[in-house]
């Protein structure tokens, strides 16, 4: 048999096969699907259509209602009708709306619902966020979700995978927002096209789970197919006490074939930040020069992990934010959330002049909760800066990391943190 | 199976925050957001896109969200074949589910223009630029996505498998 990448061999078991190549067309059993408010009821629709009379296993699909909720209008109220109505018609065991609802992507983790060697579909592009447990992880659209949760299969070409090293020591402020922006400045937007990305090195063990779930979460911005990593400690760490399954921990071969390695030295990066209107124009914090802000927004399904909220809450301790800018926090799951106002992150946060809003996806994609008026400009920690995507086709979107936005907030143009704080 | 119609161009990298905004994602009904198709990248595309026109892309076509809306509003506006450098997966898979023919093509995006008369052989990848007398193979779509095609997508296609199991 040849050696296989971890992506090869979750795939292959997944479709009763020994062995894999990329570029086979493969039929493959799902572990796990997920849709969400604006995706999904056009899957339900399909799913009808289809004549389906059950899902293919009430456990295994998840609806969650994180987009444009709470309903922010009549017609997203429909919307999420429609999926509450399907739930309750096919008993579904994951829906989750209201007080039980986040952001989809850090939701199912925290719940122990995707899990290492696991196949996981979603109706949503930042799916790839689960390959920081080690699964196969991708994100697909309304039509592909219906075709999984009636026949709990899809077929899948096997991508080849591009490599990635990490090695050196992180400096101060800097985490796995700024690795995966650096990284996809380097390879541009469709730089990983059609491809697995496989994050590994030494550097790479030392991240925490969030930083992990961050750089998954932006392969799609490379155009990445799937993003991937190693099980470790770390892994079985966050894994094991959450796991509503069993799971099944894979390995790349030492010999198996990559289609490019790069590497990086970890060392040489500082905080990132991509700016307008592609993930990939990415500067070094220090080199993007005097940029006013009118709004910062901390959360989403690329940032909003508990240790994000506390750098961030660490930069703001005792501070205010500049007149004249909007500070808008989203804690994205309950879970989160309570955690967050326990550890005093709300005091701080609203001593410092900011808002916070419960669990959604809203600013992110322009849905609502802090929308751009023409000509305004956000920093945010969120995964896209497309022209108009938080607003006004005249608006601007910046990204980085939750400590740089902190900072940012309290300056009122984008900064190193080490300007407001002199140590992390 | 053949099209023709009118190119309309654009650039690479366009995303789907581009092909129909997040504004209008409070419902998916095809004709609604038909009207909003490439509303900021193009205003004059909505107006002037008639059935059976088709668009020419440079690489990356569909990048970010899996909105399947994207493709839907493009199929409505009358869109009947997309030809581009590269697409995004995500968008690729989504297109050929609905029955949406993609085809890549690195020449044709380059040389073909704005405005010029196109046809597309959609069994053997063969474009044909009318306005300027030139022809162009694309890289043919595989044979069992040309089976999904023909179905009318994906639906349709699992439909037919259903009924051939009962």
């Amino acid at each position: 048999m040849s050696p296989m990448t971890i992506t090869e061999k979750i795939l292959a078991v997944h479709a009763g096969k020994k062995q894999v190549s990329p570029g086979d067309l493969l039929d493959v059993r799902i572990d796990f699907a997920l849709g969400n408010d604006v995706t999904a009821p056009l899957a339900v629709k399909a799913f009808q259509e289809i004549g389906a009379k059950k899902v293919f296993h009430r456990d295994r699909v998840a609806l969650v209602l994180d987009h444009f909720t709470p309903a922010k209008d009549i017609l997203s109220a429909e919307q999420c009708k429609v999926l509450r109505d399907f739930a309750k018609t096919y008993h579904l065991t994951h829906f989750y709306e209201g007080g039980e609802a986040g952001v989809e992507h850090t939701l199912l983790p925290e719940k122990g619902l995707v899990l290492p060697g696991e196949v996981v579909i979603g109706a949503d592009s930042h799916t790839c966020t689960y390959g920081a447990v080690g699964a196969f992880s991708t994100g697909v659209g309304s039509t592909d979700l219906a075709a999984a949760m009636t026949t709990g299969k899809l077929w899948f070409k096997v991508p080849e995978t591009l490599r990635l090293v990490y090695y050196g020591k992180l400096n101060p402020w800097v985490s796995g927002k700024d690795l995966i922006l650096f990284t996809i400045g380097d390879i541009g937007v469709d730089g990983a096209l059609y491809q697995a990305m496989e994050f590994c090195g030494e550097a790479i063990k030392t991240l925490p789970m969030s930083s992990r779930f961050t750089m998954a979460n932006m392969v799609i911005e490379a155009g990445g197919k799937n993003g991937i990593f190693e099980p470790d400690d770390v892994t079985l760490k966050y894994v094991k006490p959450r796991a509503k399954r069993p799971y099944r921990i894979y390995r790349s071969d030492p010999e198996a074939h990559y289609a490019v390695e790069r590497e990086y030295d970890v060392s040489t990066i500082n905080p990132q930040v991509a700016l307008p209107h592609i993930p990939s124009n990415v500067k070094d914090v220090r080199k993007v020069g005097k940029i006013e802000i009118d709004q910062v927004v901390i959360g989403s399904c690329t940032n909003g992990h508990l240790d994000d909220l506390r750098v961030a809450a660490k930069v703001l301790k005792g501070k205010k934010i500049a007149p004249f800018v909007r500070l808008i926090v989203i804690p994205p799951t309950p879970v989160i959330y309570r955690q967050a106002m326990k550890e005093g992150l709300f005091e701080i946060f609203l001593s410092a002049g900011a808002v916070i809003s419960p669990p959604t996806c809203g600013p992110c994609l322009g849905g609502y909760m802090g929308i751009l008026a023409a000509g305004e400009r956000a920093l945010a920690t969120t995964n896209r800066n497309f022209r108009g995507r938080m607003g006004h086709i005249e608006s601007e979107v910046y990204l980085s990391n939750p400590a740089v936005a902190a900072a940012s907030a309290v300056k009122g143009r984008i900064c190193h943190p080490e300007e407001v704080i002199k140590r992390i | 199976m053949n099209t023709e119609g009118k190119i309309w161009k654009f650039g690479s990298d366009i995303d789907t925050d581009a092909i129909i905004p997040a504004r209008y994602l409070s419902q998916s009904d095809p004709k609604e957001l038909a009207k909003h198709a490439m509303e900021d990248e193009r205003p004059d595309f909505i107006k002037g896109v008639k059935e059976g026109d088709i668009l020419v892309a440079g690489k990356n076509f569909g990048c970010g969200s899996s909105r399947e809306h994207a493709p839907i509003a493009l199929k409505a506006a009358g869109v009947s074949c997309i030809i581009a450098k590269s697409f995004a997966r995500i968008f690729y898979r989504n297109g050929l589910n609905l029955g949406l023919p993609l085809l890549e093509s690195s020449e044709a995006s380059e040389v073909i223009q704005d405005g010029d008369q196109v046809r597309v052989n959609l069994d053997t990848g063969e474009i044909t630029n009318l306005t300027q007398d030139k022809k162009f193979s694309a890289k043919p779509i595989p044979a069992f996505m040309q089976e999904l095609i023909a179905d009318g997508g994906l639906i349709p296609h699992l439909q037919k498998k259903r009924v051939k199991k009962k």
